[in-house]
């Protein structure tokens, strides 16, 4: 876009810009007129936050579309470039604010291997056990806001919601905040649980699965939901691979690849638990997918609060204040529920990180959507875009 | 995995004139990382990609690091006169961009393996040779690096701007990248920002309040 | 009988079903939905119709860090809506940058180019501190005149309902702040140099 530029003695009136909305694009020579292109978002209601498709159609179809970020991009690497390590934690809950402490953890995991700091047992159980209660809230939520795309406005995702307050007063009792826990340190975790609080967690865990056998009769089989995703937004085995898709997509197509299983970080290989695998690849398995995962972390949850010792919460050699790692690099990853969620450090012996880089799963997963969308319905692009499960905190950074 | 001073030493044996480095890495569970010349990294990539003993079909990450020019001082035993001495010289280390790629297997389940490549210098000659015909993984994740740092990669199919938008002339993520300076009053005890506030404020401006509404 | 001027009734229809529109920018939009939820439920104030255009809305939630890249767009969104219309600023990014002041893509706080009636603060505030910025905007709106010299900007020809919207230029925003909305306040605690 050209923009012209004024002083701010003439800036009086706003200057007309070239049609945001849908302008007309001769493309086919044989049919002039007959493709329109649509910009979806920044503000659209389906768009999960502040995204934007550019969509080409031909009458109802889909034949080019083009993902335009960017409009949350608040510069979470170079603000953490410029602070402590420690200080870049309260930033890591904001990525994917729904899932803070599956960022917590990614990050303290890549501090731990730069300055090989080791984690108490208590601190490691207290970390599956929230990371599981945050992959149940965002998938909860998923499916509620999937059903919202479809037209079911309001019901699935009230019981959603209601399900994730649920969890989230867990989350504040624990750590003080709902969203925004910023809860794992270098080393452990921050605090020790409340009196108490276990057994809440345990009373959470139980009822859980009476919502969820509700929520499925509710969905799984519904008729319209079957109809809108089955055969929806096929992705492929090989283009999955290739493109690097994680989590839950990347299951969906049929790729065995969890990393709780293959990096095996934490204490994730003392649980028994199945990875979920589909057959399709398609809306409906991707759907599918966060609902059998949820029941399998149900029941790491379930041995997770069975067997979480006493003991210290954070190692006490791990060094809080003036926190210096020696110089070198490393790469931590973990299983976030949206995908793999990765960082990387430099460190040049200063206070803080010479390089600090978020991999996004999100914005990874968005690589395909062109290829998931081409030839399908306008209608259908919202629902592909909310299978993939995008947070544009983390999206743009 | 083979470790990656096996793996370079293979990917020289197997196809020659090719320039591969084992870069050390210090932290203490780091993994060294291979540091490929410009000229034969695709091939590099390819070779990695199809290898039957790596197969590493998964490029994870791609992020680009800006090393800026900068000199390092270090001590030289030499012969002053009559006695021998430890002399500091220094020595200029031109500046580079470098784009690192963590890359991991997923059909046999093993990684990372860090490959890095880097430019000739900061300014002119900062093009690599794209990996997304390789692993399309590396799509966005290449425009990123582009954007953020002003590398610009051959054989990349629509490389733009992903972040900031199309007419932005800067490459933020760069170490001297200077920001708009549009903080106009700070409420904090941070004192560069307090002395950048008090260089704004020019005398008569007082009184305070949120503006004409 | 119960005697009460048309101003009183006027703006009690209005305070008591003030749609917002449906936009969310960042954390902050997801306690904003859940405000919306059986839990807190909005709708007992008469705000759970979120409205998808501008069009139909009275009230525009900034829910979430403002970055300069979206800055246009949320005023032209502002200037779409009909009058008379609100702003609320959620959060501490919306209002200042918040956290992420220090980024180079981020806008130091909404008002340097829309007007705010109702600033919330918390990263992210919480749906109870939402529901009361919404009850303090309906107490504003119950206080408005129709008439008179304290009229509001709405009910003055000579105000503008319209903001400019400022261009991307090549490292900033062209300009960076609308001078007739807002201007550089000075701290006490800065003595001015020169």
């Amino acid at each position: 876009m050209m923009v012209t530029q004024r002083s701010s003695d003439e800036w009086d009136r706003p200057a007309p810009v070239a049609g945001s909305y849908a302008f007309v694009v001769g493309d086919d020579p044989e049919d002039p007129g007959s493709l329109l292109e649509v910009s979806m978002g920044p503000q659209h209601p389906s768009t999960h936050g502040v995204f934007r498709m550019d969509v080409v159609l031909d009458g109802e179809t889909v034949v080019k579309l083009k993902p335009v970020f960017g409009y949350l991009h608040r510069n979470h690497e170079k603000i953490a470039e410029n602070i402590s390590y420690l200080g870049s934690m309260p930033y890591t809950d904001r990525l994917d604010y729904f899932c803070s402490l599956t960022n917590n953890w990614a990050y303290a995991l890549a501090v731990e291997k730069l300055a090989g700091i080791s984690v108490p047992e208590r601190a490691e159980y207290l970390r599956v056990i929230l990371s599981e209660l945050t992959r149940l809230q965002n998938h909860v939520c998923l499916a509620g806001f999937l059903a919202q795309d479809m037209g079911a406005s309001g019901t699935p995702l009230m019981y959603g919601f209601r399900e994730r307050e649920k969890i989230l007063d867990l989350f504040e009792s624990l750590t003080g905040a709902r969203m925004m826990c910023n809860y794992m340190r270098f080393g452990g975790c921050r605090c020790d649980t409340p009196p108490g609080w276990l057994d809440e967690a345990r009373a959470v865990v139980d009822s859980f699965p009476r919502f969820l056998h509700e929520f499925e009769n509710l969905l799984s089989s519904n008729e319209i939901l079957m109809s809108r995703t089955q055969g929806i937004g096929v992705l492929g085995k090989d283009l999955a691979v290739g493109a690097g898709i994680t989590g839950p997509c990347l299951r969906a197509a049929g790729v065995d690849y969890d990393i709780r299983k293959v990096d095996g970080y934490g204490i994730y290989p003392r649980f028994q638990f199945r990875v979920p695998l589909g057959e399709h690849g398609d809306t409906y398995d991707r759907y599918m997918m966060r609902i059998l995962e949820m029941h399998e972390s149900l029941g790491i949850l379930k041995q997770a609060l069975d067997g979480i010792p006493e003991g210290p919460i954070i190692d006490p050699k791990a060094k809080l204040r003036g926190f210096r790692p020696k110089a070198g690099e490393s790469y931590g990853r973990i299983e976030a529920p949206k995908g793999e969620l990765g960082f990387y450090l430099i460190s040049d012996g200063s206070p803080s990180p010479y390089r600090y880089r978020v991999r996004p799963p999100s914005l990874v997963n968005l690589t395909v959507l062109e290829d998931l969308c081409v030839g399908h319905n306008v209608a259908d692009t919202v629902i592909i875009l909310g299978s993939i499960d995008i947070v544009l905190g983390e999206v743009d950074r | 995995m083979e470790t990656p001073q096996q793996i370079r030493d293979r990917i020289v044996g197997a196809v020659a004139g090719l320039q591969v480095e084992c870069l050390p890495n210090g932290a203490p569970a780091g993994v060294p990382s291979l540091l490929v010349g410009r000229s034969c990294f695709r091939e590099v990539a390819i070779f990695l990609r199809d290898d039957p003993q790596l197969r590493l079909d998964y490029c994870s990450n791609v992020t680009g690091v800006d090393w800026p020019e900068r000199t390092e001082k270090f001590k030289v035993r030499r012969q002053v006169g009559e006695v021998e001495k430890d002399v500091e010289e220094s020595r200029v280390i031109p500046g580079c961009l470098e784009v690192v790629y963590h890359l991991y297997s997923m059909s046999l389940k093993h990684g990372p393996l860090v490959i890095r490549v880097r430019t000739g210098d900061r300014s002119a000659d900062v093009s690599v040779p794209s990996l997304t015909p390789v692993w399309r993984a590396c799509e966005l994740q290449e425009r990123e690096v582009f954007d953020l740092f002003g590398v610009h990669f051959d054989g990349h199919p629509d490389l733009r701007r992903i972040l900031m938008w199309d007419g932005f002339v800067d490459h933020p993520m760069r170490r001297d990248y200077v920001e708009p300076d549009d903080y106009d009053y700070e409420p904090t005890p941070h004192d560069h920002v307090l002395d950048r506030a008090l260089a704004r404020a020019k005398p008569g401006e007082a009184g305070c309040g949120s503006g004409a509404r | 009988m119960v005697l009460t001027s048309l101003q009183e009734v006027y703006n009690w229809g209005r305070k008591n079903s003030v749609w917002p529109l449906q936009f969310g920018l960042a954390c902050c939009a997801i306690e904003m939905i859940a405000s919306t939820m059986a839990r807190y439920d909005m709708a007992r104030f008469g705000s759970e119709v979120f409205r998808p255009s501008p069009r139909q809305a009275d009230l525009m939630i900034v829910s979430g860090t403002v970055t300069k890249k979206m800055v246009p767009q949320i005023v032209r969104l502002y200037n779409q809506m009909p009058e008379p219309k609100y702003v609320i600023a959620m959060g501490a990014c919306a209002i200042s940058g918040g956290p992420f002041k220090q980024g180079y893509n981020v806008l130091k706080g909404i008002d340097r180019f829309i007007p705010v009636d109702v600033h919330i603060p918390g990263c992210p505030p919480r749906p109870e501190a939402l529901i009361h910025g919404l009850m303090t905007l309906q107490k504003k709106i119950g206080l408005q005149s129709l008439t008179g010299d304290d009229r509001p900007r709405h009910a003055r020809a000579d105000e503008p309902s319209e903001f400019p919207i400022p261009g991307h230029g090549e490292h900033d925003l062209i300009p960076p702040r609308n001078p007739g909305i807002w201007q550089a306040p000075v701290s006490p605690r800065l003595k001015p140099a020169g």
